[in-house]
């Protein structure tokens, strides 16, 4: 078997037995204790747990915003174990793309200009092109793009995040709680988008929530996680 | 877009911006007028003795340049004149100093007249009664004073006779026998302006008359001056430097207390930007534009200030020239990036530094 062959069939993401634990007060907190999963491109993935379950821990160690204490965690077959601050930097940059509960657009920047600096840290140039014409269409916010976050509303605010999100083309969308602060109508907009994403563009998707209906709404498959393990 | 980035975070607290860029200005106008004032008052004194236009100055032995009292004989420059054929021409005049940094000097008026190439009367005449008095243009400005004013000197009420262009030897002038009869310097000369036939023969004119005077300094007017202004800058580097130290120890503060106000403030920001992949370099990068956007807008608002000094200066206080040299508006926005690079460098750091988790769950 050639190379790109075995990476055509090796899983975008792979974790064996992570475990992340926090040290607070002189006390060993464990946040994740021994997660297994595996991810394949193009999968929509949603893992669904209670507050306090781990997930958001998994969605910074995959997303390489902090390491993990033990264990494999690896995104098309590099391992973010080994990584340095700076390599994991690199990843944020050019294979992970991030969406907030908090929708977290720079508030001095317009919808335009957030798209725009995801563009400029990456080093790519200004965003143009059919791909992101393509993606603003899905998102039905290309003429919301000259407001600043404060004159959006949060759905709006959302789909500029995710707009931001993809913009670099990323090989995995990560998503935690997307639609957490939205109304349901709004919420089903995200939920449509990035079910949308993935279905007629091929985006990785991996969407933390606690929302049952959420996750059966667009997952491919749902793993559940309760006290740091997958159930 | 990074630059923009920048920008839109000062322009989004523009208060702060606004006292950050103030107190970058605050820096460079202090320097450049403490510098400008020093540097303004030594020049001068200095066009003045120049005006004279006398090539040598035969003094006391006396350590610095500043001087009051008389202990030369008035019968110098007759002699100098009878036994240097090359000397044009040689006349004395007595200083005093009364405590104000204004000396006041009792000179024959022909004879000032005669070596100086004449001196502009813009009002009135010279003195030609014991209590008159000719005083310059500027500190007839400062004082408020015209032709038949009354001002005291030396505890003596003076008339003003006339006003004269400034540059020439002095601001206050009064009759030469005046003054020796009221210090008690009768016969007496403070110094002795000499005015050569040919410039040429400045340094051996000199070394012979060092050879008849062992016991007075005789220097050419050049040398003079430029000791003078060692002396001078000796005396005020030390004062001038504390203010400039103090200066930069304001803009290195403000500028720190803002960034670091400004970062902690948008940590949730830093966060963002960290999650999008954005480099420790890159956050720095914000960081320390925002910081030289404020130091350019400062140093420009600096200059400005300090012109409208300069010109209030002149308004309020004539007597206190103000100078803005260019090499100092130079060294002034250099300490002034200086210092607020250093002040930004923290802040920088610790916002490079920041753990994107942490920074991401800030409210």
């Amino acid at each position: 078997m050639n190379s790109g062959a075995a990476a055509a069939q090796r899983p975008l993401i792979e974790i064996e037995n992570l475990k992340k634990v926090y040290r607070m007060g002189g006390v060993d907190v464990p946040a994740l204790r021994g997660i297994g999963m595996q991810a394949a491109a193009g999968e929509f993935l949603a893992v669904l747990g209670p507050s306090g379950s781990g997930k958001s821990t998994l969605f910074h160690i995959i997303g390489g915003l902090t390491p993990p204490t033990s264990g494999k965690v690896a995104i098309d077959g590099r391992s973010l174990g080994l990584m340095s601050d700076a390599e994991r930097t690199e990843l944020r940059k050019t294979t992970v793309g991030f969406v907030f509960q908090k929708f977290n657009l720079l508030p001095t920047l317009s919808a335009a200009e957030n798209i725009e600096i995801a563009r400029h840290i990456a080093g790519n140039p200004a965003a143009s092109g059919e791909r992101l014409k393509e993606v603003l269409d899905i998102l039905g916010v290309a003429h919301r793009l000259q407001h600043k976050p404060y004159a959006l509303s949060g759905g709006e605010q959302q789909r500029i995040a995710i707009a931001r999100a993809i913009v670099n083309e990323p090989r995995i969308l990560l998503a935690d709680e997307p639609t957490g602060n939205l109304d349901s109508q709004n919420s089903l907009a995200v939920l449509d988008t990035l079910k949308n994403l993935n279905r007629t563009l091929g985006q990785t998707v991996l969407m933390i929530t606690h929302n049952a209906e959420a996750a059966e709404y667009c997952a491919d498959r749902i793993l559940q996680m309760r006290d740091g393990r997958i159930v | 877009m990074i630059n923009r980035l920048a920008l839109r975070n000062l322009f989004h607290r523009p208060v702060r911006t606004g006292l950050t860029v103030l107190a970058v200005a605050v820096e460079v106008a202090m320097i450049l007028m403490m510098v400008g004032v020093s540097e303004g008052l030594l020049r001068e004194s200095q066009r003045r003795t120049r005006g004279v236009g006398a090539d040598i100055l035969i003094r006391p032995q006396i350590g610095g340049a500043s001087i009051t009292g008389a202990d030369i004989s008035e019968k110098l420059p007759e002699v100098l004149m009878e036994r240097f054929p090359e000397i044009d021409s040689a006349m004395g005049s007595t200083v005093f100093m009364p405590g104000d940094l204004q000396t006041i000097t009792g000179i024959d008026w022909p004879a000032l007249e005669d070596m100086s190439g004449g001196v502009v009367i813009f009002e009135g005449r010279p003195y030609d009664s014991a209590y008159e008095c000719v005083i310059d243009e500027v500190y007839a400005r400062q004082k408020q004073l015209g032709v038949g004013g009354k001002t005291t000197l030396m505890n003596h009420e003076f008339e003003v006779s006339g006003i004269v262009e400034t540059g020439k030897m002095s601001r206050i002038f009064i009759p030469l026998e005046t003054m020796r009869e009221l210090q008690g310097w009768q016969g007496k000369f403070s110094q002795i302006y000499v005015k050569l036939a040919d410039t040429e023969q400045i340094r051996g004119t000199i070394d012979r008359l060092r050879e008849l005077l062992p016991n007075l300094s005789v220097v050419s007017v050049e040398d003079f001056l430029a000791l003078a202004a060692t002396n001078v800058r000796q005396m005020s580097d030390q004062f001038v430097n504390v203010i400039i130290s103090i200066a930069v120890v304001i803009g290195f503060i403000v500028v720190l207390l803002a960034m670091y106000t400004a970062i902690l403030e948008r940590t949730r920001e830093i966060g963002i930007l960290k999650a999008l992949g954005a480099s420790k370099a890159y956050i720095v990068g914000v960081v320390m534009r925002e910081t030289a956007a404020v130091c350019l807008l400062g140093v420009l608002l600096g200059y400005g200030l300090s012109f409208l000094g300069r010109e209030a200066v002149a308004a309020r206080f004539p007597l206190v020239p103000v100078i803005l040299l260019p090499e100092w508006m130079a060294w002034a926005a250099f300490l002034a990036v200086v210092g607020s690079a250093v002040g930004a460098l923290y802040p920088a750091w610790k916002a490079a530094a920041a753990d994107p988790v942490e920074a991401l769950a800030y409210e």
